[in-house]
């Protein structure tokens, strides 16, 4: 009786606190729908039944977002493609080979993870003025890269590490040569992990702001974060347009949304497996 | 959004292949590595080296527009460690880090141990709302939040109102410097409480059934048990979880430069990150920034230590 009381009581304020942190995705969602007369209405209104899609269409149609979506689509499919590639050569490397430096490399891609992305940019904006690659798709890739590479190394190692090294040795006794049975047995099975660690690539991308920030000064160079940020400061004579400020906020956190449902069982579990039974 | 995760353990992994291949001195490896190691020797590598000689020398306006500049030895270590404002900053991201890694360790534990309790369908409710705010990206977040705080029209202020005498209509929440870190430790917490509490959660349900009942049958109480045998059972999952809310909340850059950014900006707003900001693409303080980055530098390394041997004798085990 206590026990059951206990519970449901329990699952009450489990829906509340769902909806204390889903709130502010769907206030996003609401005022997106809404047009400025009922938006600049003295109540909220807290279900857009008279929803327009009026919003959507204004920003879709400017040129800035287009711009920018270009400009993210870019530099994220350059640095996802490329990190893929780059860590699953290096977790193969680090998870099926002892070798002099290992370790050395090893400790560099955990520590390099440690780095405070906040305290290099001063440098890494030096960097790319002297090579004049401000406001250029390579040099903000480059970095990306740097950010990105080590992480997923590090994740695809352990998915590498589960595929057991007998599956390569069979396909080695049948002719097969040491990178043509990664090829063809290893990477086949890798493929849940490379989505994982492409997924988790593709976020941190798709979301930086502060290096892009600093990088890319051009409104031409925009990344969508850095665009949403200029488009929320645009007012119309003192007047946000709030709606489709939360329609380019939603046209921006969408693509991330969907992916993270797609990845989300394995997010939590990786850190905690490894710790417990350790 | 920084995710450090680590990949999950695979099931039935094999031992290492490391005694068939020790014989043969492969060259293999070091290729595979090559693409890997020059991506962060110039992303990484470079900027890093730069930053550390550049901090001990004078590299301000003048030398931005060609002056050589000269070594001057830890002058601007001694420049900074003697201006009040570096202290105070440093010490109001300080205690920002602790205060917003506290705060989301205890919700996010209280969430867990919630999540633990409840029937199922309650369970995934809550999981299903946290994720949708893990998944936001931050200039989304801010942008929200910025319009739930707008003086006019936001709802945060509409429903304050609503309490009978309370009259918040026109209110900035970003002018007065604590409330404006009170919003930013609001968001940041609302941001990463989800992480903990699934990490945490993910954690409990490998504490087994048996333990707990063997826990009961000899009388323990339920906060007991708790105490006595799941927490040291998750410890090594709650140390590393509050590493990386210090370590992130230490360096949060985005949040606060696009808080100023909405609102009000100045020193009395800034942190570490947006303080070195300021130095260096704000005043062309070259080797000023580049002193504070590396003290930002060190005492995160410092920090995070210990997550870094953990992951290191992970590496070692698998």
């Amino acid at each position: 009786m206590n026990r059951t009381i206990l519970r449901a009581g329990g699952a009450t304020l489990a829906v509340v606190l769902a909806a204390i942190w889903a709130f502010p995705v769907y206030w996003m969602i609401n005022t997106s729908f809404q047009t400025p007369a009922t938006i600049n209405k003295l109540s909220p209104t807290f279900l857009p039944l008279d929803g327009t899609l009026k919003n959507y269409r204004e920003v879709l149609a400017d040129n800035s977002f287009s711009a920018a979506l270009g400009m993210s689509l870019t530099v994220t499919a350059i640095a996802l493609v490329l990190c893929v590639l780059y860590a699953v050569l290096a977790a193969l490397a680090i998870a099926r080979f002892r070798f002099r430096g290992r370790k050395t490399f090893v400790l560099a891609i955990i520590v390099v993870q440690m780095l405070p992305a906040e305290a290099m940019f001063i440098a890494q904006y030096k960097m790319l003025a002297s090579a004049n690659l401000l406001n250029s798709v390579i040099g903000v890739t480059v970095i990306y890269l740097a950010m990105v590479v080590p992480f997923t190394t590090w994740m695809l190692r352990g998915f590498v590490a589960g595929v057991p090294v007998d599956l390569e040795e069979a396909a080695m006794i049948d002719g097969c040569t040491r990178m043509g049975a990664f090829r063809r047995v290893t990477f086949p099975l890798l493929a849940p992990g490379l989505v994982a660690s492409g997924v988790f690539a593709f976020v941190q991308v798709w979301n930086e702001f502060a290096l892009a920030s600093i990088i890319l000064t051009e409104n031409q160079k925009a990344t969508l974060p850095l665009w949403l940020r200029d488009f929320a400061q645009t007012s119309n004579l003192g007047v946000t347009e709030w709606g489709q400020v939360m329609a380019g906020s939603v046209l921006v956190a969408i693509p991330v949304i969907v992916f993270f449902m797609i990845v989300q069982g394995r997010m939590a579990q990786g850190l905690v497996g490894g710790a417990v039974k350790g | 959004m920084t995710t450090t995760v680590t990949a999950p353990e695979a099931t039935g992994r094999q031992e290492p292949a490391a005694p068939r291949h020790r014989k043969r001195r492969p060259k293999l490896p070091y290729a595979l590595l090559i693409p890997a190691i020059a991506t962060l020797l110039i992303g990484l590598g470079y900027p890093v080296t730069w930053q550390i000689i550049n901090s001990f020398k004078e590299y301000g306006l003048a030398q931005q527009f060609g002056q050589p500049a000269e070594f001057i030895g830890l002058q601007n270590y001694l420049d900074l460690f003697t201006d009040s404002v570096f202290w105070t900053i440093a010490l109001r991201s300080v205690a920002f880090m602790a205060g917003t890694a506290l705060l989301t360790m205890g919700i996010g534990i209280a969430l867990a141990l919630l999540m633990k309790a409840i029937p199922a369908w309650s369970r995934i409710v809550l999981q299903v709302a946290m994720l949708l705010a893990w998944a936001m990206p931050i200039v989304a977040q801010m942008t929200v939040a910025n319009w739930l705080i707008d003086d006019r029209n936001g709802v945060v202020n509409y429903v304050l109102s609503l309490i009978p005498g309370v009259d918040y209509i026109g209110h900035n929440w970003l002018i007065e410097p604590l409330s404006f870190f009170g919003v930013a430790m609001t968001i940041i917490t609302w941001a990463s409480v989800p992480f903990v509490a699934f990490s945490v959660y993910a954690g409990l349900t490998q504490v087994s059934e048996e333990v707990l009942e063997a826990a009961s049958l000899d009388g323990a109480s339920r906060s007991q048990t708790l105490r006595m045998v799941i927490v040291p059972i998750i410890r090594p999952v709650l140390v590393i979880l509050l590493l990386l809310q210090l370590i992130w909340d230490l360096r949060v850059f985005a949040q606060i430069q696009l808080l100023q950014d909405f609102g009000a900006a100045g020193e009395r707003y800034d942190l570490l990150g947006t303080y070195i900001y300021g130095l260096g693409i704000g005043q062309s303080q070259f080797g000023m920034a580049a002193a504070a980055a590396m003290v930002v530098m060190a005492l995160t390394l410092a920090i995070s230590w210990g997550y870094v041997r953990n992951m290191i004798k992970e590496d070692q085990e698998s």
